[in-house]
């Protein structure tokens, strides 16, 4: 990436400057309360993670190029300029200590959107060759593989060969005019195949017409977390290639937060039209077809058992009373954290944290938070939507010596289908 | 001339040219941010709403004036100094008679206004959120990292309208047109700083919270 240079970084930090980030920059009145919604400040009690202080590099640009009075301070050679230097300790901040779980967001009394324009600063820092390898790395085996964790069609044809073996099901692959078109993250693929036996098992009792790509199967997008455009752009256009040459009506984003994210709502701005299809969450379908009859359930989960709300599904996304549809058809014993949907903690590992090797040692930190949410509550078992927040929370309950299971709601619901 | 010409033409001057000057450097400032943000616009969004953005905007701007159950427990003091604050600074400002008879007598428009004795202890309690607000951001650690010199400077600024019309009102500064002079001078200058800092928010901040509620809103995400 030698062609990353400081003056493409402006350049990227410039073309992100539209009406919203500058009358969010004319609000702030550095109250700090963001600091307090942040749970990297939170558990690290470095005043450096407030996130308004994140998005300094585009409020620089903003003030000296986008403002009256900043353009005459520029003049006189007042105003902060943006340096590599400058860049370069603020990427730390940027991508270790956010997770663009957009927390801040809702709390902030002038209205700022903080979590979008910290979105916005990666964009700055990836052209100016300010982004961690590991997400650099995760984005480049994305476009070259098709899968940020190396993931080939061969694992997964492995993979589907194993559930057809075991289910007697069969899990169809590139049927033309299928109705629906399922996504994969590389780790449900590879960590959690039980999301694809879920689908098949659920679709079959259903009636659903449905079928995976062989050239569009995966729903995670690196550039949607390292923050290039570029990249989001190639990646979602797989999809849409992938969807339009099967011709299918809906594409199903998966139990992945930052995939719903990139293929339900910037997808679009990135390819610059509206999809042929439509794209639904696989809660969204489930919860559609529980309203229809169609999700047939048998027996209650009876242990107590709570929802962590993946950021980028619930309060980013608007996925909020459908997992709770669901939980309370197959469970007795569903018990909400205190802050939760739109107002739940991240689990610490999202926006491409947990793909960030130098990010592990403050991601355990900011773990913390969802511990304190847990010990409050005492859960024998958590269920989450997303393959990432379950890996991190994962560690996180094995750092921290908690024995409880973390389980994906599809297949908790699949679990619990009356046998025909 | 003596002291008391002095003030007399101290006083007509900020009565007169000097508050129309700072009038208009506010009015010209404050139209000039706001067009500078309206007018760089927002992109096309193409992907298929769920919800509105109007109403869901609308509903931001007024719901971010409350605040949030975690925030109130994790933020008591600048939730509760906040309001009083904002509060205070608004029934001084709003509801002392003479300000009522100023703006009666320039804009034509009225309303009651609250005995004097309430508004004197509005404005004491007012000037001392202000110096608690102030010990805040000195001490506590995100504020006092966060916090540039326009944020102290605009503190003074705002500081300085109520302390002098409290010394006007309690006669502490004499002769009196010298002392209600200095209120407007300290008004003035708020007015003048007002359009290039923070004190924008005044105004942006409704733009801020309609951009944000909307962005939810078309999510499907009540903010």
């Amino acid at each position: 990436m030698s062609t990353l240079t400081l003056e493409k970084g402006i350049n990227a930090l410039k073309e992100q400057i539209d009406a919203p980030v500058a009358a969010f920059f004319s609000s702030c009145v550095h109250c700090g309360l963001c600091a307090e919604a942040c749970l990297f400040y939170t558990e690290t009690g470095d005043p450096r993670y407030a996130p308004i202080n994140k998005v300094e590099p585009l409020r620089r640009i903003w003030a000296s190029e986008f403002t009256l009075w900043g353009k005459l301070k520029k003049l006189v050679g007042l105003n902060k300029t943006v340096t590599d230097e400058l860049l370069q300790q603020w990427e730390p901040l940027i991508y270790d200590g956010c997770t663009l779980c957009g927390r801040c967001s809702m709390v902030c009394p002038v209205g700022n959107d903080i979590s979008t324009m910290i979105r916005k600063v990666r964009e700055g820092m990836v052209a100016s060759d300010h982004a961690p390898e590991g997400l650099v790395g995760a984005s480049t085996r994305a476009i070259k593989i098709g899968s940020p964790m190396g993931v080939r069609l061969k694992a997964l044809q492995a993979q589907i060969k194993h559930i057809e073996a075991d289910t007697g099901l069969t899990i169809p692959v590139d049927v033309e005019g299928a109705d629906y078109m399922a996504l994969l993250s590389s780790m449900e693929i590879i960590n959690f195949p039980e999301y694809i036996e879920s689908l098949a098992k659920i679709f079959k009792q259903a009636d659903i017409s449905w079928t995976l790509s062989s050239e569009a199967y995966e729903a995670t997008n690196s550039g949607i977390q390292i923050g290039s455009s570029d990249i989001a752009r190639e990646l979602v256009q797989r999809v849409v290639d992938g969807a339009e040459k099967l011709k299918v009506k809906y594409v199903i984003s998966p139990e992945c937060g930052h995939a719903y994210t990139a293929i339900r709502w910037d997808g679009p701005n990135l390819i610059g039209r509206p999809y042929s299809f439509k794209v639904v969450h696989i809660l969204e379908l489930l919860d559609q077809l529980r309203n229809e009859g169609k999700l047939k359930t048998t027996g209650q989960f009876d242990k107590r058992i709570t929802f962590h709300d993946p950021c980028q599904i619930v309060r980013k996304g608007g996925v909020e009373a459908q997992p709770r549809n669901l939980l309370k058809q197959v469970a007795s014993n569903f018990i909400e954290m205190e802050e939760h949907g739109k107002m739940n903690w991240c689990c610490g590992g999202g926006g491409g944290v947990s793909a960030n090797e130098r990010a592990d040692e403050i991601r355990l930190k900011a773990f913390k938070r969802k511990k304190s949410q847990l010990d409050e509550i005492n859960v024998e078992v958590m269920v989450t939507a997303c393959a990432n927040c379950r890996l991190v929370l994962e560690e996180g309950l094995e750092e921290n010596n908690m024995d409880i299971p973390v389980i994906g709601l599809s297949e908790l619901i699949s679990d619990h289908l009356t046998e025909e | 001339m003596d002291i008391f010409n002095n003030a007399n033409d101290f006083l007509i001057w900020t009565r007169g040219t000097g508050f129309n000057i700072a009038i208009a450097i506010f009015i010209f400032g404050v139209l000039i941010r706001v067009l500078e943000i309206l007018l760089l616009g927002r992109k096309a969004d193409y992907s298929e709403p769920r919800g509105t953005q109007w109403g869901p905007g609308l509903k931001t701007i007024i719901s971010r004036s409350l605040v949030d159950k975690g925030t109130l427990n994790r933020s008591p003091f600048v939730v509760v100094v906040g309001y009083i604050w904002h509060i205070g600074f608004f029934i001084c400002l709003l509801l002392f008679v003479p300000h009522i008879e100023l703006i009666n007598a320039s804009l034509g428009i009225k309303w009651p206004g609250l005995p004097s004795p309430v508004l004197d202890a509005a404005a004491a309690v007012t000037m001392f959120s202000m110096l608690a607000i102030l010990w805040h951001r000195m001490t506590h650690p995100v504020m006092k990292f966060l916090s540039t010199y326009e944020d102290y400077l605009v503190w003074l600024l705002s500081f300085l309208p109520l302390l002098s019309g409290y010394i006007a009102y309690h006669r502490m500064i004499n002769p009196y047109p010298m002392a209600l002079g200095l209120h407007l001078l300290t008004v003035e200058l708020l007015l003048v700083v007002f359009p290039f800092t923070k004190l924008m928010h005044a105004f942006t901040l409704f733009l801020a919270r309609w951009y944000t509620g909307a962005m939810m809103g078309r999510k499907g995400v009540e903010s």
